[in-house]
């Protein structure tokens, strides 16, 4: 009985091992600038944890594999050195690996979120609400005006509540319910949240921000790839999250500037 | 009897009968509601959140917080009596609010206290019809596809934005009457109210984004009455 659950244990661990080496489930496309440092770091701890699993589980295995079915005279053999040494020595095989991965991780973390974007970054101003997510652009002259949130009217499609009546600068602003950009052009989002916690998420963008209601979060990225991509909500908001998602448009820098002039229009 | 006295009596007997079962004559009220002004620019509406929606439509549709109609006329205004008539029982049809290609038909529902109002989803996508009341009770529904219409009353006359808690752009309104006098202006902005008995009547027209606006009517016998309101459209 002890030598067949030894095998079983053994199958499980290797089958499971298999797809995952063998690369079987593609990662999405990478279509950001920073998308290796995620990806290399994804694998960096695959192989990590990867390689304890099967270690883990082949001792496992061979334990007991050897000492299933012992007769009650045979002494168990406890680990070289007693139940200290396992302690710190389980502290140092774990905490080794945990800190190699931060450490690797790190430089990953800083190039995303702790550098500044460039000054000839595109900003863009991202609401996410129960249940959409709606963007704004400056307009020519590259200001965003106030946001008045007492002037929300969704059914009137005013979602950032401008006041293009006495706010000068909100008048070009171009509000929108896709939001497309230029291929290869640092992008500057400006993000907040018009009620509760949601998430920005684009796969192969490799970029994820969380929106924390009361506070403006940044991120910025570069698209290398132009196609259609969609952006979704993974910070569950309410019955409508399986719904909130837009849609990314990477676009040619002529398809863009038509874009933007065919979105002003309907303004 | 001869005859010219038979067909006289026939037909003085024909005219008793057509007035008697004619029931009691009214006056009526009747007028156009017009806007002044510029309206603001109705924007087009982006689903494209919602493709099963979206595809439905070759040019995106707008929004119809303002639909105004040939000859400056307003559409959407709910024309009622406000004051001077008792109040009515609720009729026993139900008034139909369907969600379709993600946008309430019709904007504007108006329905009496206590009728039935039924709410069905003719969509591929699920909503949550989320009426906004002041009086009566608040509440929202969940509807997936495929289901049983909705039905629900309200016991207080009020007019209620109604939003859908998924999608963000979909937008309409109740209209709760306390009475059976009430109509929704359409293209040209003509109303009339018909059946009124002698009395002093408030005429009121309701609009979403430009307010309400009364007029005092006075009906003495069967006379049709005209009374037009003009609205003030704002740019913004």
């Amino acid at each position: 009985m002890g030598k067949f659950f030894a095998i079983t244990i053994l199958l499980i661990a290797i089958l499971s091992a298999i797809p995952i080496v063998m690369h079987t489930w593609e990662a999405p496309a990478d279509i950001s600038t920073h998308g290796h440092l995620i990806d290399e770091q994804m694998s960096e701890t695959m192989a990590e944890a990867g390689i304890s699993f099967l270690a883990a589980q082949l001792l496992l295995a061979f334990f007991i594999w050897q000492f299933s079915n012992r007769g009650t005279e045979t002494k168990l053999k406890s680990f070289p050195g007693g139940a200290k040494a396992l302690v710190i020595a389980a502290l140092l095989v774990v905490g080794v690996e945990v800190l190699a991965l931060g450490v690797f991780g790190v430089k990953a973390w800083a190039d995303v979120y702790l550098t500044p974007p460039s000054a000839n970054a595109m900003p863009i101003q991202v609401q996410a609400g129960q249940f959409a997510f709606y963007f704004r652009y400056p307009g020519p002259d590259g200001k965003f005006g106030p946001l008045h949130p007492e002037r929300i009217n969704e059914g009137s499609q005013e979602f950032f509540g401008l006041d293009k009546e006495h706010d000068v600068e909100s008048r070009d602003d171009i509000v929108t319910a896709e939001m497309a950009i230029p291929v290869n052009k640092e992008i500057h989002l400006l993000m907040h949240a018009k009620d509760v916690g949601h998430s920005f998420f684009v796969r192969e963008l490799r970029a994820q921000q969380d929106f924390v209601p009361g506070l403006d979060v940044s991120l910025h990225f570069t698209a290398t790839k132009v196609g259609r991509y969609e952006i979704v909500c993974t910070q569950l908001c309410g019955l409508g999250h399986y719904n909130m998602k837009a849609y990314l448009d990477v676009l040619s820098n002529d398809d863009f500037d038509e874009w933007l002039k065919k979105q002003a229009a309907n303004q | 009897m001869s005859m010219k006295h038979a067909i006289i009596a026939g037909l003085v007997t024909l005219t008793a009968s057509a007035v008697a079962l004619a029931g009691p004559a009214g006056g009526t009220i009747s007028g156009k509601v017009t806007y002044e002004g510029t309206p603001a620019k109705m924007k087009p509406i982006d689903m494209s959140k919602e493709p099963s929606c979206a595809k439905m439509y070759t040019t995106p549709p707008v929004v119809e917080t303002v639909v105004t109609g040939s000859g400056n006329s307003l559409q959407d205004v709910v024309v009622y009596i406000s004051a001077g008539i008792p109040d009515d029982a609720a009729p026993s049809n139900a008034a139909v609010f369907t969600q379709k290609g993600c946008r309430y038909i019709p904007h504007v529902l108006a329905f009496q206290v206590n009728q039935e109002i039924k709410i069905i989803n003719d969509d591929q996508t699920s909503h949550n019809i989320h009426p906004l009341p002041k009086l009566n009770r608040e509440w929202n529904k969940s509807q997936p596809p495929g289901t049983p219409p909705i039905s629900e009353k309200y016991d207080k006359a009020e007019f209620i934005p109604v939003k859908c808690n998924v999608h963000p752009w979909m937008h309409g309104n109740f209209a709760v009457m306390k009475n059976s006098h009430y109509v929704i202006t359409s293209d040209g902005g003509a109303f009339t109210l018909a059946n009124l008995p002698p009395g002093k009547y408030t005429v009121t027209a309701w609009h979403e984004s430009y307010g309400d606006q009364s007029q005092d009517v006075t009906i003495t016998g069967s006379e049709a009455k005209s009374v037009n309101f003009v609205f003030k459209a704002k740019p913004y």
